[in-house]
């Protein structure tokens, strides 16, 4: 279909720290046990999709994706491992493989996506309305709201960056106006002509950007070279795109609207023929002259792909997130995962060995040669492989790591353990992130404390 | 009383004839083998230099049934209803010369393109244009039931009059060169054992397709008696031509026809209440289409979905289609969304996607262009088809591509065929519609008066450039856009206009018997029109053509060639199009009117929301084609004709 596509796999995110290192990129942070990166693959890799391009901030963590890329995908995908610099950003990386784009559409899937939104249909409405950009929006996620309580709510509230503003036309297909949440303490300005043109603009806030997105990759290599202080896609580019569309200032040399001199007459009708029985859009209708005759502004669309509230789709770009992430994917989303749940709504590898009166309660995850000690009880909670639990533990909504080992009567509510850490008898985590690398804890802690 | 009828009846239809040049007949081909060089290089079989494109007998002809039915529908002389109508179109055949004379009139350059045209027309559409009669339309059984009783009385009366059998059976094209020779000279020429074997041949080939099943008897049994058939009327025809040369040319270039024919089919439109197909159809499917609940009882044989999902369906596939062309996925998705309506665009739409297939295009190892090209093409009409079903002119233009690609000769080389094919796209979208629109504008601004009021409805775009023209030449008049919820085409159309500065009313198809008293003129699209006359087009055609009819305002349907088809429609319920029923159940952009919200699978509740309907061609004053003005009585039989010349 003449699409290339671009896996932004990121580096080691400073919105991770406590969770991310050097051997564990973001792109390798587990969700019910797998990487988070294996998410979107398998997306893509459903839609048909089988060559593909992974990019990875620094050299490091570029040698660990790659690594787990073609050891998990070896005979699937072809898959390219590129990496860039870090700290380039998201447009700072597509520059540096401008080189390898030669479709006539690249899609650019941000590697930290976890959603079951088929890729197809953001490609599928980027081609109908032959478009420079299509951005992939989608509901903010409440079913985390809801469920992780109130706090969590006030977390989200409070973090910046992760609310957009979006302004569509009436017809929600046309992009008008996004303001990520970074913006949303100065004033939102709105062009007027666009807002002329369309007539209405509805604007939405509970709505955000997916970081999936098609663009023209004529149009979207001339942004980058042009502009060359553009960081992020999601900040500059896009914006950059939805502001200037009524006074288009790239050139678009794939033609898609055809409005490129035609030199002959009867391709000129044949054009007006189309033009006229086609519902114009109202860039179309902007850009025609003051007397209905040949287009003289220039303009171009940037679209928008709604995920319907029955799809999942969330980015992990925060720990909250990541808790969220986990608890869904084992929970209300568990198609995504790919394993079979078994009739308790759970998933217990059959290496795991429990002990005598301890509950594994529903959308629970316990992962391959895991032990557990008596009388403990798991609810909500990712075990991941190879932990060693003693007895006496309770752990709720947590994700616990690899390789983890927690001493009796610990009580884990909320809390991440990275892997191999080591927990003492009698811990009580609440709200915690527990570093790897052997970390060993004595003490009881509470709230959004890392060690 | 025969022998006059049919002689006054020949030289009025050469005066009708949509091909006037054709007395002399070496002009018009060497017309069109400049004007079209194309043609002659590829190699189509007509390029021999003595094989005038009005004789090529399409194999239609020798399709038994066919003939059968033509002659039968001249020649059963009981019918007392019948003979009025002929009598009638022959007197005013000869006095309406105003058509006839305007297909000159345009400036000279152009009337000769129009014949070239013409002329072209027949090769392009000669070999497979016979396969629809017997399968794809919805010609009335009945009409083959008849011949077949009538069989006995048919052969009898063919001793009388043989010359219409010859005549009616061989089609617009034939007959026009038959009509050179005076019709006394054709009785004496067929003699009694020329008759007798013509007989004899019928009755064989129909005990043996009696024998050996239907189909291939359309087949075997067509080519024994057509031959005798034609033969002397080729003679006649044509003294130069030695009759065995145009015999066994013909007959060479028969057989890939038949198969070609059978190939290019159309197959019998789906009835969507037989469970069986429809399930096995959706196997095939490219993407699930879940189908409306309630449908009208009247309708079920019509596809109908479920709007809102089969978009995100095919929307979510993207990726997943590789087979599809991106092109012809794109126009799909357009199609399936409503971005792309109106049949000339859509034709357009989809010959372009197709150029882009072609261009793209490159034969897989092991195969060969012809054969694979046809199948790709195929699928993706079909994936079309899903999309939104076919309207008749893009049928005819599907048709036109596949029998272009089927007739490449295979010493071209794979670019040179893909060039030639894009060529023959671009020269049908340049001929067809465009150039074919040119003419019509010209045709219908001579009927545009200063201080006309003139009507349309919906949003044609032959209307509209009509109108624009007219008012390019400084006509004076006013024009009523009539327009119809859900769609209310009629806005852009207004918006357009007004754009132009032309002085406009907009109102809605309610209000159309109170705004009718001022209007003097209705020019009206059409989506197609079918070989009796009946216009098939936008939903509230037929309201306004009916009630322009009331009160005697004329109506001027206009309509290109490449629209018209052989089918006979009587209403608009056997082959319709349905919509989606959310439109008309909706308000847009009054969310307080929504009490038919949520209500669209109510058991109780059925929504009908028709596409087309077919105005019959009583309301109709006038057909403005590009082959010149049809007027309100010769409309009946020149149906016929046209059709002919446009299938042929």
């Amino acid at each position: 279909m003449d699409f290339q596509v671009v896996v932004l796999a990121g580096g080691t995110s400073k919105k991770l720290v406590p969770l991310v290192s050097k051997e564990v990129p973001k792109a390798l942070l587990p969700v019910a046990n797998r990487p988070v990166l294996s998410y979107v693959l398998e997306q893509l890799e459903l839609s048909n999709i089988k060559d593909l391009i992974v990019v990875v901030e620094g050299a490091d963590a570029a040698l660990c994706v790659g690594g787990w890329i073609s050891a998990a995908y070896v005979d699937r995908l072809h898959v390219e491992v590129a990496t860039v610099p870090e700290d380039v950003g998201t447009a700072g990386a597509l520059r540096a493989i401008a080189h390898h784009l030669t479709a006539k559409d690249v899609l650019v899937v941000s590697g930290d996506l976890v959603s079951d939104v088929p890729p197809g249909a953001v490609t599928a409405a980027h081609r109908r309305h032959d478009a420079v950009v299509t951005a992939m929006i989608c509901s903010v996620p409440v079913s985390g709201l809801s469920e992780a309580g109130s706090s969590g709510a006030k977390d989200k509230t409070k973090k910046p960056g992760r609310y957009n503003i979006i302004g569509m036309d009436p017809t929600k297909q046309f992009l008008l106006h996004i303001a990520t949440g970074a913006e949303l303490e100065k004033d939102t300005r709105i062009r007027k002509s666009i807002l002329r043109a369309v007539g209405q603009m509805d604007i939405r806030a509970d709505l955000m950007d997916a970081h999936m997105y098609a663009f023209n990759r004529s149009v979207l290599q001339e942004v980058l070279d042009q502009k060359d202080k553009f960081q992020s896609l999601k900040q500059d580019v896009l914006p950059y795109l939805v502001r200037s569309q009524l006074k288009s200032e790239i050139l678009i040399n794939g033609a898609p609207q055809g409005q490129q001199a035609k030199e002959n007459g009867n391709d000129k009708v044949s054009y007006r023929i189309l033009a006229n029985a086609s519902t114009p859009s109202f860039h179309e209708l902007y850009a025609l002259g003051p007397n209905g005759s040949a287009p003289v502004r220039r303009t171009h669309k940037c679209c928008v792909y709604i995920a319907s509230n029955s799809k999942y789709c969330v980015r992990l770009n925060s720990i909250q997130a990541f808790m969220d992430i986990n608890r869904d994917v084992i929970g209300e989303a568990n198609h995504l995962s790919g394993y079979n749940f078994s009739a308790q709504n759970n998933i217990i590898h059959p290496s795991a060995e429990l002990g005598s009166k301890t509950t594994v309660g529903p959308h629970c995850m316990l992962g391959e040669g895991s032990q557990m000690g008596d009388k403990c009880s798991v609810k909500r909670s990712v075990i991941g492989r190879h932990c060693r639990i003693g007895s006496n533990v309770k752990v709720v909504n947590s994700v616990v790591m690899n390789h983890v080992t927690i001493g009796d009567g610990c009580s884990i509510q909320g809390s991440v353990i990275c892997s191999n850490a080591q927990l003492q008898e009698r811990v009580a985590l609440k709200d915690c992130q527990v570093l790897s690398l052997s970390t060993s804890v004595f003490l009881s802690l509470s709230s959004n404390e890392y060690l | 009383m025969d022998a006059r009828r049919v002689s006054q009846v020949v030289p009025k239809v050469r005066q009708v004839g949509f091909v006037t040049h054709s007395d002399p007949n070496p002009p018009p081909q060497a017309s069109r083998t400049q004007s079209v060089p194309i043609e002659s290089n590829s190699g189509t079989p007509y390029d021999s230099p003595d094989f005038s494109p009005v004789m090529i007998p399409p194999p239609r002809h020798h399709s038994e049934n066919l003939s059968h039915l033509r002659s039968a529908a001249v020649a059963v002389p009981e019918s007392s209803s019948r003979r009025p109508m002929w009598d009638d179109r022959v007197a005013v055949v000869g006095s309406y010369n105003p058509g006839n004379s305007l297909l000159g009139q345009p400036v000279s350059p152009n009337s000769s393109e129009v014949n070239s045209e013409a002329s072209t027309t027949l090769g392009w559409f000669g070999r497979n244009s016979s396969g629809k009669f017997s399968a794809g339309s919805s010609f009335p059984g009945g009409g083959f039931d008849l011949t077949t009783v009538k069989m006995e009385n048919f052969t009898q009366l063919e001793g009388k009059k043989p010359e219409a059998v010859p005549g009616k059976g061989g089609g617009g094209g034939v007959e026009v060169n038959n009509r050179e020779s005076s019709s006394n000279t054709l009785k004496a020429k067929t003699t009694k054992a020329e008759r007798r074997e013509t007989q004899e041949a019928q009755r064989a080939a129909k005990a043996a397709g009696k024998a050996q099943g239907n189909k291939p008897v359309a087949a075997a049994g067509g080519a024994g008696p057509s031959n005798i058939l034609r033969q002397p009327s080729q003679n006649r025809d044509d003294p130069a031509v030695g009759s065995t040369i145009a015999g066994s040319d013909r007959r060479g270039g028969d057989r890939p026809p038949e198969r070609e024919r059978k190939k290019d089919v159309p197959p019998p439109r789906m009835q969507f209440d037989d469970q069986g197909r429809v399930n096995k159809s959706k196997k095939r499917a490219v993407f699930n289409q879940p189908e409306a609940k309630n449908r009208v009882e009247l309708f079920r044989h019509l596809p109908q979905y479920e709007h809102g999902s089969q978009l995100t369906d095919l929307e979510s596939k993207f990726l997943e289609l590789d087979s599809m062309h991106p092109a012809v996925y794109k126009v799909g998705v357009q199609y399936l969304a409503g971005d792309v309506t109106g049949g000339n665009a859509r034709c357009i739409a989809m010959l372009r996607a197709f150029q882009e297939v072609i261009n793209d295009y490159s034969t897989p190892p092991g195969k060969t262009l012809v054969r694979d090209l046809t199948a790709k093409i195929s699928s993706y009409v079909s994936f079309l088809i899903e999309c939104r079903p076919l309207s008749m002119s893009m049928g005819n233009a599907i048709r036109f591509q596949k029998s272009r690609i089927a007739k490449l000769p295979l010493t071209l080389s794979e670019t040179e065929a893909k060039a030639a094919l894009c060529n023959d796209i671009d020269r049908f979208i340049n001929e067809k519609i465009i150039l074919a629109d040119k003419v019509i504008v010209r045709h219908a601004a001579t009927k545009v008066r200063d201080g006309d009021v003139l009507l349309t409805y919906g949003s044609s775009c032959v209307v509209e450039m009509i109108l624009l023209y007219a008012h390019e030449l400084g006509k004076q008049f006013r024009v009523v856009v009539v327009d119809s919820r859900p769609k209310h085409e009629g806005q852009a159309l207004l918006r357009r206009l007004l754009a132009k500065g032309l002085s406009c009313t907009y109102t809605h198809i309610n209000a159309v018997s109170y705004i009718m008293h001022e209007v003097t003129r209705v020019f009206l699209g059409a989506s197609s029109v079918l070989s009796n006359g009946t216009t098939y087009s936008r939903v509230g055609t037929a309201c306004v053509a009916m009630v322009a009819h009331a009160f005697r305002v004329p109506v001027l349907i206009c309509c290109e060639a490449y629209k018209f088809h052989e089918r006979v429609q009587l209403d608009s319920i056997c082959s319709n199009e349905l919509g989606d029923s959310n439109d008309i159940a909706r308000v847009p952009g009054r969310p307080d009117v929504n009490s038919m919200d949520n209500r669209t699978n109510e058991k109780n509740l059925q929504f009908l929301n028709l596409m087309y309907d077919a105005t019959p061609s009583e309301y109709v004053s006038m057909i403005i084609t590009d082959y010149g003005m049809v007027s309100h009585i010769d409309k009946k039989c020149s149906f016929f004709f046209l059709a002919f010349l446009v299938v042929c």
